[in-house]
């Protein structure tokens, strides 16, 4: 075991980079479950966008465009979930479930002639001036592109949920349905939109999965960070600044079990392994969460 | 237009229809998947579901029917408490496993000692270890309010690696020259689950999968567990005035479905997969819990519903191996079997208007 092989600066570094899908999927949920809906099929949506971003990424040989089409991939597999929640009043916890299955086997079959390609990268980009200085440049400012729109995304979801009047009418759509609608909202316009946008979000964290971190196509890659996304918008009490520290912290720790694997640390490559999701289940534990969107996980149906 | 008005009653005649409604709505949009990846949806259809049972080779199939049932529908029946009573643990699969490991742990611990107590200590070891392992979502949740949906799937995760864990490792068979994986338990009498009656695909597991069908009906219709359990998701109000303890109703969901998923690992490790080994789990922990919906949480819905979920399972190897079907189409058409019997529920507890509305 050699600890002093693992570099701080590169730990740091890489902290950001694995904590991005995760991030990006976690801000989309928060999104939905700020509206009242508790869509559990984060998991689905994410390997279902990791599949779609990778096919267009090797198709077209744009990573970005690769981006788009995992957008439009997830936010069009949410809508599945929208219709059946929002238009048909099925039961959240089960229609998320059976998206997250459903979007597994969908992933499986799409990814078939994709697998062991390699995807088409970022081009080498460099931050001019930031990018030089020492120990921070590398840290947080020689990334790829993806690292700093899903921080872009988590600022404006911060700023249309403070200051944007859409904003607030998501948010009273969530706290209480029934005086929403009395006060003339489209309860269920605004949740399908929520949903579509927490989709096209976990799309793009399942891609950045599939096109940058890994850069392959494997089935079942996403290996639960879909569902560590959910635990971390508990975490983070349905906050957007909250989340970025929840999302940095698993990065942490994923890192870091990464890094004492490579190091050669005498507890088993499994048990290291174990931690991302030892570490959500002790935070979700530890971690007091706050007040949940009122309406969360209710059904609205207008009676007349 | 199309409005929705609440039914003051769930529809009796809607409770059975929708699900045979949703199988059908299934092998439509399942048959025009295949003829997309340019099978021929007929021929495709008939493979999964009716040859398994009525082709020439149906003699081959049919144990495979029981066997590849009985982990579904032990791990859904102790599924559908826990969800008639809003608990959720998806984490069925990685209670299996762990049944699986404690179970065959001791099964190895007495190799090569041949005694009949052996198969009855590793059944109460497997059920043990289920329960243990869904003890853990259940106490956190009781005790710390915790989530039990994520982290009884967190767990999952925690459960294969330990598979992984135990088949590189601790169980690894020593004279396996090297290979991963344990010692083959179906080789070893003692703690082989052997077939009742040879040749049917009648195992142990598939005995106690039936007794467990029939006292789950018995307690759900005529004992006050069942009650309290059905009382807990329909009004959780009610069930605190009628004296329902809600941490104890949790505890004992959560120990009853883990109990059971990790008797259904067991008896698949020391029969059917005879070996710990990496790829060990195959997803019936999640199936299950298409199976406990689809027999709408029914004892018997859910008996009938393994059966057919065993049946698309074959019929999928079946499709594979004959037709070249991806095997992923099938665990789609499963994924969409739930969406459609989730999406023509709303028939059970929603009645159809058709024309103009009066307005809002």
């Amino acid at each position: 075991m050699d600890l002093t092989a693992i570099n701080p600066i590169l730990l740091l570094a890489s902290l950001m980079v694995a904590a991005t899908p995760i991030l990006l999927a976690a801000i989309g949920e928060l999104v939905v479950e700020r509206s009242g809906v508790l869509n559990l099929g984060v998991e689905g949506m994410m390997i279902t966008g990791a599949v779609c971003g990778f096919i267009v990424a090797v198709n077209t040989g744009s990573p970005w465009l690769g981006f788009i089409g995992a957008a439009i991939g997830g936010a069009i597999l949410s809508l599945v979930f929208g219709l059946l929640t929002q238009l048909l009043l099925s039961n959240q916890v089960a229609t998320g479930l059976a998206l997250t299955l459903f979007g597994l086997g969908l992933s499986a079959l799409m990814g078939q002639g994709y697998i062991g390609i390699k995807a088409p990268s970022f081009p080498d980009w460099h931050i001019p001036l930031l990018g030089d200085i020492p120990v921070i440049g590398p840290i947080i400012f020689q990334h790829d592109p993806m690292v700093y729109v899903g921080l872009i995304i988590v600022g404006a979801t911060w700023t249309f949920l403070k200051y944007a009047r859409a904003g607030l009418i998501l948010r009273a759509v969530g706290e209480n349905h029934e005086a929403a609608h009395a006060l003339g909202y489209h309860v269920i316009r605004v949740r399908l939109l929520a949903i579509m946008f927490g989709g096209a979000c976990a799309g793009l964290g399942g891609a950045y999965l599939s096109l940058v971190r890994v850069p392959q196509w494997t089935e079942g890659m996403t290996a639960g960070a879909g569902w560590i996304a959910l635990a971390i918008v508990v975490f983070a009490s349905w906050r957007p600044g909250r989340l970025l520290i929840g999302a940095y912290l698993f990065g942490g720790v994923t890192v870091l079990q990464l890094n004492l694997q490579a190091a050669g640390v005498s507890v088993p490559v499994e048990y290291l392994s174990m931690s991302p999701y030892l570490a959500t289940i002790a935070v979700l534990v530890i971690m007091r969460a706050g007040r949940a969107p009122g309406s969360l996980g209710q059904s609205f149906h207008a009676s007349r | 237009m199309i409005a929705l008005e609440k039914r003051p009653q769930p529809s009796r005649f809607w409770t059975f229809a929708t699900p045979l409604l949703a199988v059908i709505l299934t092998m439509i949009c399942g048959g025009l998947l295949f003829a997309a990846l340019g099978k021929n949806p007929f021929e495709t259809i008939r493979t999964i579901f009716f040859d398994p049972l009525f082709s020439e080779f149906a003699w081959f199939y049919r144990p495979q029917l029981l066997i590849k049932g009985a982990p579904l529908v032990l791990i859904a029946i102790g599924l559908s408490f826990g969800f008639r009573a809003g608990i959720w643990n998806i984490g069925a699969e990685g209670q299996y496993i762990v049944g699986a490991i404690c179970g065959a742990a001791v099964g190895l611990a007495f190799y090569p000692t041949e005694s009949f107590i052996i198969f009855p200590l590793m059944i109460v070891a497997g059920a043990l270890g289920g329960l243990l392992w869904a003890m853990i979502p259940g106490v956190l949740r009781v005790k710390f309010g915790t989530n039990e949906i994520l982290v009884s799937l967190m767990l999952v995760y925690v459960a294969e690696q330990l598979l992984a864990s135990m088949a590189l490792g601790a169980l690894r068979n020593p004279d396996g020259m090297g290979f991963p994986g344990s010692r083959n338990l179906s080789q070893y009498p003692s703690a082989a689950n052997l077939e009742i009656i040879q040749g049917s695909g009648m195992h142990w597991g598939v005995l106690t999968a039936f007794i467990a069908v029939i006292f789950a009906y018995v307690a759900l219709s005529r004992h006050v567990f069942g009650f309290h359990v059905r009382l807990a998701g329909q009004s959780p109000r009610a069930a605190r005035f009628a004296g329902v303890n809600p941490a104890a109703l949790i505890l004992i969901c959560m120990g009853l479905s883990g109990a059971l998923a990790g008797l259904a690992g067991l008896f698949e490790v020391a029969g059917p997969a005879g070996q710990i080994s990496i790829d060990f789990n195959v997803g019936y922990g999640f199936t299950a819990i298409i199976v406990a919906f689809l027999g709408r949480l029914h004892p018997v819905g859910i008996l009938l519903a393994g059966g057919l979920m065993a049946l698309t399972y074959i019929g999928g190897e079946i499709a594979q191996s004959n037709l070249g079907l991806p095997l992923a189409a099938i665990q789609l058409m499963q994924g969409m079997l739930l969406f459609f019997l989730l999406a023509v529920d709303v028939l059970t507890n929603y009645r159809m208007r058709f024309g103009q509305g009066k307005p809002a």
